[in-house]
């Protein structure tokens, strides 16, 4: 559809008002389709998610945390799935899951906080920069102006990739408490004061998309309990939003296991995989499964060889998962290279994260990526 | 040529008059907000009648160097040594993550209330620059004790010597464990300590080069941790005392020498008033003003008082432009209402948790590069936060009935002890109850309440009509309470 068309296509619909219900609002919003970005914080195991069961090396680095191969769920001759994801097996077979293996960056930074930083602002390892990458897409490229905002960050845990100005960007924790809280907010006009001014800007955005966010709807789906079920909970409820999202942000918090990992890995990848398959159904429930595609992110994997604690320490590169109705299922990118690991241990990286990124900006949402980027990064094939 | 020395003069005379005028309460109000934490009305009005030299020369003079408050009783504990801690069974690493998690809190509770109550508020002020420029977190050091230790330092030269600071920080254990030196050999330098210093403590971004950071690493190494005490160590066997360059300068160098020449650049100083300016005048620095202030920071040795004095006496400080210009963080928002409407809790833990859900947690800044500060303390959730907080505070007493009680699990139990921990934080906020008109009583004859509690006139005037607690709660909320 040309922009003209869909400019047409929009001034009908207003035009008719009677029908200018929920499905019209969703057709109006596809000008720009959702993305739901998924966090995992304190960098998930890559090794014990998708597994090489079939490589000898894999029990060898871990002889107390290697996954039992009759217990695992097997998709290929080299990859299987740990089995708390079992949830995520439907969409394996429907053919829109994507799983992206090797995702990371040279020269990786092994902190947390650094190395999130390089993620949210997709800078190189040494670079400083102070706007997340999705807020320097949207300031290039905004959203249509009748969206609540460009992004949505649900939960505490600051804006991530739509930090530092430059996006429409709120963050919440409920529709409910959001709404709630706005009334604090007024639309106060302007002023020459410049942080005055973003105040008041802040403010402003508070009011124009709490005008357009409704309260939760109520969705026959059944979501997890606990907090990622309730996130998921709270994103698919944005997702039903009359007035569109660009981006919705989720987290789930705990994944860094540098010791007692069986357990607690297993407890979050329950909720990970139960979370997406209750967003999954939900999507389609709404109608937007087709227009909506999941992908999570963190800062990095862990090492693959096991530490003294029956846990794993900060590694590298990692598997990442996207999920949706348009999306091209299977597997991209590279398995694990046990037998390439760097002078710390940890794996080599065989997809840029920027690449990860670039396959959001232009295949989902055709942003141009290399001005965002800082740099062409091919394409991956999963859109 | 007499004609433009007669006007030269009279200039000079006029801004001489302005020096020796009494600073009158906005004033006042400015220079004790920009240096402390708010400000009670008792405070800006003793200030008031003095002129800029004397009220300048007050702070410097009154300045601490330790705190008024006597610390946690954690810190004489002995220190836990790391070998140990990673020798406990899951049971009792659990024990000790719950351990120090709670000596991190008790951690913040103190320092808050220093802040809160200290006589010297600019020692605070400068303790948390130092803190925020020398950002270490618990999350890696783990040591509540090392953490403590850190904060006495950073205090003691807060308004000390820049020099011996930078020396004293690099050798400090925290730091040590937290940018990795403590564990670098010369077999295998570990460059993030040698790249921080340049990047984010001395030089600042683009003044040095790779090969300066990797020459620089082999002479930090041997700088390393006392398992059993957690002092200082100097390790000769990791030492690499081979020949280096650094920035142009060569021989068998150590860490002290790559300080000394880090210190001898002209760039480290404009660096440190940039930041300073950024914490104190303005969010723009002004590149003439900040090149006389660098100057006057390098003739001194990196003497702080010499420099804070030229900085709060210059024009720029009291220009009407700069008034009102910078954003509160969530320290200045949350103790510099405690110490500006005179409330002081029994439990500061409800001020760490609303500091710390601000995006201010101190002790555990996000990274070795500090809070980032300016406008992105503000965002939707935190100003709404900001608000929620100060409307809790603000509604009056009758809002602070304990709520009622929740259900709690058993011990042990993870949600059972975090739902506990919020009946706290609960219970706590009903010591932080403003009593709006004993307040108002407090306040000398001619306070104009907006004048103290705002930087500038308000967005929304409160309504004359409003009781004293509305018109109160109007000015916190009103988007300019945000600023200072």
């Amino acid at each position: 559809m040309s922009a003209f068309d869909r400019r047409d296509f929009l001034r009908l619909a207003a035009a008719v008002p009677l029908l200018a219900g929920a499905r019209f609002a969703f057709a109006g919003s596809s000008a720009r389709r959702l993305l739901i970005l998924v966090e995992l914080k304190g960098g998930n195991d890559g090794l014990n998610t998708v597994i090489p069961y079939a490589d000898p090396e894999y029990a060898r680095l871990r002889p107390k945390l290697a996954l039992d191969r009759d217990q695992v769920i097997k998709l290929t001759p080299t990859a299987a799935l740990h089995p708390s994801l079992a949830g995520l097996e439907p969409a394996w077979q429907a053919k829109e899951l994507a799983i992206v293996q090797g995702v990371g960056y040279p020269e990786p930074n092994l902190s947390h906080f650094r190395s999130i930083e390089i993620w949210d602002t997709a800078s190189k390892s040494d670079e400083y920069l102070e706007q997340g990458w999705l807020a320097r897409a949207f300031a290039r490229s905004p959203s249509p102006a009748g969206f609540v905002a460009d992004g949505v960050a649900v939960g505490p845990g600051g804006l991530g990739p739509l930090s530092g100005g430059g996006a429409r960007a709120i963050s919440l924790s409920s529709p409910e408490q959001f709404l709630r809280n706005a009334r604090f907010a007024r639309d106060e006009g302007d002023s020459k004061n410049a942080a005055l001014a973003h105040i008041l800007r802040v403010e402003r955005d508070v009011v124009v998309s709490a005008s357009r966010l409704q309260p939760g709807r109520t969705l026959s789906t059944t979501f997890p309990q606990g907090a990622f079920g309730n996130a998921a909970h709270v994103a698919a409820q944005l997702a039903s939003n009359e007035s569109g999202i660009a981006v919705v942000r989720v987290t789930l918090d705990g994944f860094d296991t540098h010791a007692n990992q069986l357990p607690r890995q297993a407890a979050l990848l329950r909720q990970l995989g139960d979370g997406l398959a209750a967003l999954r159904t939900a999507l389609v429930e709404i109608g937007r499964w087709d227009d909506t595609l999941l992908a999570t992110y963190a800062e990095f994997g862990r090492r693959p060889r096991e530490n003294q604690s029956g846990g794993t320490d900060h590694g590298t590169a990692s598997v990442h998962f996207a999920m949706g109705g348009k999306v091209k299922g299977g597997m991209h990118g590279a398995g694990p290279e046990l037998r390439r690991l760097d002078g710390s241990g940890n794996l080599p990286f065989a997809v840029d994260f920027r690449s990860y990124y670039a396959t959001l900006l232009e295949s989902w949402w055709n942003i141009p990526a290399a001005p965002v980027l800082g740099g062409k990064f091919a394409r991956i094939d999963f859109v | 040529m007499r004609a433009l020395a007669a006007i030269a003069f009279a200039f000079a005379a006029a801004a001489l008059a302005a020096h020796a005028e009494e600073l009158g309460y906005d004033g006042a109000r400015h220079l004790l907000n920009r240096t402390g934490f708010g400000a009670s009305d008792a405070e800006v009005r003793a200030f008031s009648t003095l002129d800029r030299r004397e009220a300048v020369e007050r702070l410097l003079s009154g300045a601490r160097r330790e705190a008024a408050l006597a610390p946690p009783a954690f810190v004489s504990e002995p220190f836990v040594p790391y070998s140990q801690m990673r020798a406990l069974s899951q049971e009792e690493r659990m024990a000790a993550q719950r351990k120090a998690f709670q000596q991190g809190v008790e951690l913040r509770a103190w320092w808050l209330r220093e802040m809160t109550t200290t006589p010297s508020p600019l020692t605070e002020r400068m303790t948390l620059f130092w803190h925020n420029h020398f950002a270490t977190g618990q999350q890696k050091v783990k040591s509540g004790v090392l953490m403590y230790r850190q904060n006495v330092l950073l205090r003691r030269e807060a308004l000390g010597n820049f020099a011996s600071l930078l020396h004293a920080v690099s050798k400090d254990p925290a730091m040590l464990a937290y940018l990795d030196n403590a564990r670098s050999r010369k077999e295998a330098p570990n460059e993030n300590f040698a790249r921080e210093v340049m990047e984010l403590f001395t030089l600042g971004e683009g003044h040095y080069g790779e090969r300066d950071i990797k020459e620089a690493a082999r002479a930090f190494t041997g700088w390393s941790i006392e398992p059993k005490t957690g002092e200082y160590k100097y390790r000769p066997f990791f030492h690499d005392a081979g020949m280096k360059t650094v920035l142009g300068r060569s021989g068998p160098l150590g860490g002290d020498d790559v300080l000394d020449i880090l210190l001898a650049r002209p760039e480290t100083a404009q660096f440190i008033v940039g930041k300073l300016w950024r914490e104190m005048v303005s969010p723009t620095p002004d590149p003439v003003e900040v090149k006389r202030l660098a100057s006057v920071l390098r003739e001194s040795r990196y003497e702080v008082k010499p420099l804070l004095r030229a900085m709060l006496l210059s024009d720029a400080f009291w220009a009407p432009e700069n008034r009102a210009t910078l954003i509160k963080s969530p320290v200045d928002l949350v103790v510099g209402t405690l110490r500006t409407f005179d409330i002081r809790p029994l439990d500061m833990r409800p001020a760490v948790a609303a500091t710390a859900a601000l995006g201010q947690n101190v002790f555990s800044p996000p990274n070795v590069k500090g809070w980032p500060g300016g406008e992105a303390w503000i965002t939707s959730s935190t100003l709404l936060g900001r608000k929620q907080w100060l409307d809790r505070v603000f509604r009056g007493s009758d809002s602070m009935v304990a709520p009622a009680p929740t259900p709690v699990r058993a011990a042990g139990d993870a949600v059972g002890e975090n739902v506990r921990f919020m009946r706290v934080l609960d219970n706590g906020m009903s010591t932080y109850a403003f009593d709006a008109p004993r307040w108002e009583a407090s306040l000398g004859p001619t306070t104009d309440a907006a004048h103290l509690v705002l930087a500038m006139a308000p967005v929304n005037p409160p309504a004359e009509a409003d009781s004293t607690a509305a018109r109160i709660r109007s000015l916190v909320l009103d988007p300019v309470y945000q600023l200072r």
